[in-house]
């Protein structure tokens, strides 16, 4: 049984190794930086190369990562249960699909490549994309006794693959030169500079984190069935829409951002369960902060392995996250 | 009327889409007895029960719970007092057996829920209760069908209701098995609770029950005592005919079993093991 303070345990254990790799993480890259020149600039004040590239490049480009990865992982735990469907993850919904139209409809007309405070034109677009994926979704999904999970399956699905078309119909007819940059918003990346594009996302993400935090005990009951889970005193149509709304809201925020970035929020969530149990009290916020740090070390990866260039950090979650995986039910499986 | 009573009052309920209907169907449950519910398949018997429980609201009719109307209550409130337990209760993921126990705490838990000592020991008696403590650290994919019931009993239990709403709770379990469950069930009825049984088996409804519902295309048809209801007229009109009636030969409770078996099985010689 979870107690208090297995839980701080547990959760301290998670803090403190994402603590560590937001820490360590930014001191790495084509260029590695000094300790002392970056503690020196921080405490006392000297200037620094060192430190400014620490501050105004790598440390937000962490910090997005961080962000990123974590919501996709939490979106994904809360998924696989609400759904029952150890496959679940965040884009399941559509809203990778609708993100990546909106994303492709502003790169393809040059006009509309422009910054509005925070925002830039991509994003805002993706961001309307997602949104009204999302509307569309809970209009379809939502009925007389609560929320039908099924529709909002199919209905994602099916988006998808309507985005998916839409998308190569835009390519078809859009002049060869910006295939390049669609192509690179589509394989994902956290390349930016400074905190603006970081706190352009809050609006979507806080609202979407607090609820799907909120459901660590709820899912927990859900995974015995919504009758079963209705009996102990859950509200069934309230959790689901919740989810839907945190899982929709926290995507849309890292996707319209960071582009799909695939795997973090399959494999994160089953990976915490293996090494600390599924008391998802415990699962919701291990796998923010491992999701998180997975996307980190990923995008750390991403900019020192081809070093002075970068790949993709999408490669490397797949390349990297993949094996790791597998080496964590393999590990298990030998002790049952 | 008892402030633990459960009061069904002429509740409808119709499935969009479907043509089957409940009827205006009335009945109460106080502590301290068992009400089995029987009745062949489709006349009912899960969806009145779902709707006793809350987990399906009425279209005309009410529930009262505790002098209440379950439709002002919140799902917690109606948890502390009544305990369901679903036909299904499939487990997604690999919960420890204490672990899916400790969760019919739910209704009584704020906050995260972290159980405090009072609440561990109304888990550690509900483990006890249903004689489940000694794989309390096994996965509960692990066991077996009985095994499982009782857990699923036991976390139900773990809420402390006044009132149980059990629907089927021996399907697919041997004979040993169901016998356990409503030997359980009965004693736990004697600690001051009560209990309304779903189920098929008749012969057990009959053994365990107080008082049975019989129901029939979404109509309760017939109520009161087993050696009322379960005779041969009243069981013929609900189940059609073929049905034979004998005494236990204990306490005299009627037994029903089938009235004709097969020719092919009429004039079997048995042979014994070589």
């Amino acid at each position: 049984m979870l107690t208090r303070k297995k839980f701080f345990f547990l959760i301290t254990g998670y803090v403190l190794f994402s603590v560590a790799t937001l820490i360590i993480a930014p001191f790495f890259g084509s260029e590695s930086l000094s300790w002392r020149n970056v503690l020196d600039a921080v405490i006392l004040h000297h200037a620094s190369v060192d430190a400014d590239i620490f501050i105004l490049h790598r440390l937000p480009r962490v910090l997005l990562a961080f962000l990123v990865g974590g919501s996709l992982a939490l979106a994904g735990g809360s998924l696989q249960v609400v759904l029952k469907n150890p496959l679940a993850e965040p884009f399941i919904l559509g809203i990778a699909g609708s993100g990546a139209l909106g994303a492709v409809i502003a790169i393809s007309v040059p006009g509309l490549y422009i910054h509005a405070g925070p925002f830039s034109s991509v994003q805002l677009f993706s961001m309307t994309g997602c949104i009204i994926c999302i509307v569309i979704i809970y209009r379809l999904a939502a009925n007389t006794i609560g929320i039908s999970m099924n529709t909002i399956l199919l209905a994602g699905v099916t988006i998808n693959i309507l985005c998916g078309a839409s998308i190569l119909l835009v390519r078809y007819l859009v002049s060869p030169h910006l295939l390049v940059s669609m192509d690179r918003w589509m394989m994902g990346g956290v390349d930016i500079i400074g905190y603006r594009e970081i706190l352009s996302i809050f609006p979507l993400l806080l609202p979407g984190l607090v609820l799907l935090f909120m459901q660590g005990n709820s899912l927990n009951q859900l995974a015995f069935g919504k009758e079963m889970a209705a009996g102990h005193g859950v509200n069934i149509t309230r959790v689901q829409k919740q989810v839907f709304l945190g899982t929709g809201l926290s995507t849309a925020a890292a996707i319209s951002m960071a582009g799909p970035i695939g795997f973090v929020g399959l494999i994160i969530p089953h990976a915490v369960r293996r090494l600390t149990g599924v008391d998802h009290r415990v699962v919701l916020p291990a796998s923010f902060c491992l999701g998180g740090s997975f996307l980190t070390l990923s995008d750390l990866v991403a900019r020192t392995v081809v070093s002075p260039t970068e790949m993709p950090v999408g490669i490397i979650t797949a390349i990297v996250g993949g094996p790791v995986f597998l080496k964590i039910l393999l590990k298990k499986n030998r002790h049952v | 009327m008892n402030h633990k009573q459960i009061s069904i009052q002429k509740v409808t309920y119709s499935y969009a889409g479907n043509g089957w209907q409940l009827y205006p169907a009335s009945f109460s449950l106080k502590p301290g007895e068992i009400a089995g519910i029987i009745g062949p398949n489709g006349s009912g018997k899960s969806t009145l029960l779902r709707i006793a429980a809350g987990i399906i609201r009425p279209s005309t009719g009410k529930v009262i719970v505790a002098g209440k109307d379950m439709a002002d209550m919140s799902r917690r409130e109606i948890a502390a007092s009544v305990g369901f337990l679903p036909q299904d209760t499939g487990g997604y993921l690999d919960y420890l057996v204490e672990e899916a126990v400790a969760m019919g705490r739910f209704p009584h838990l704020k906050g995260a829920g972290f159980l405090c000592p009072h609440d561990i020991s109304v888990v550690e008696r509900c483990l006890i209760e249903t004689d489940t403590e000694a794989y309390r650290g096994r996965s509960i994919n692990q066991l077996s069908g009985g095994e499982r019931q009782r857990v699923m009993l036991a976390s139900v239990l773990a809420q402390e209701p006044d009132l149980l709403l059990l629907d089927e709770p021996t399907s697919a379990l041997d004979i040993h098995h169901q016998v356990k469950i409503f030997t359980l069930i009965s004693e736990l009825v004697q600690t001051g609770i009560g209990a309304a049984v779903v189920t098929h088996d008749l012969n057990m409804a009959s053994l365990f029950s107080d008082r049975l519902l019989l129901m029939k295309q979404g109509k309760i048809i017939c109520r009161g005592r087993p050696e009322e209801i379960l005779n041969k007229d009243i069981l013929h009109e609900s189940y059609g005919e073929g049905i034979e009636i004998m005494q236990h030969p204990k306490n005299g409770r009627p037994m029903i079993f089938p009235a004709s078996v097969s020719n092919r099985n009429r004039d079997r010689v048995y042979l014994s093991p070589c």
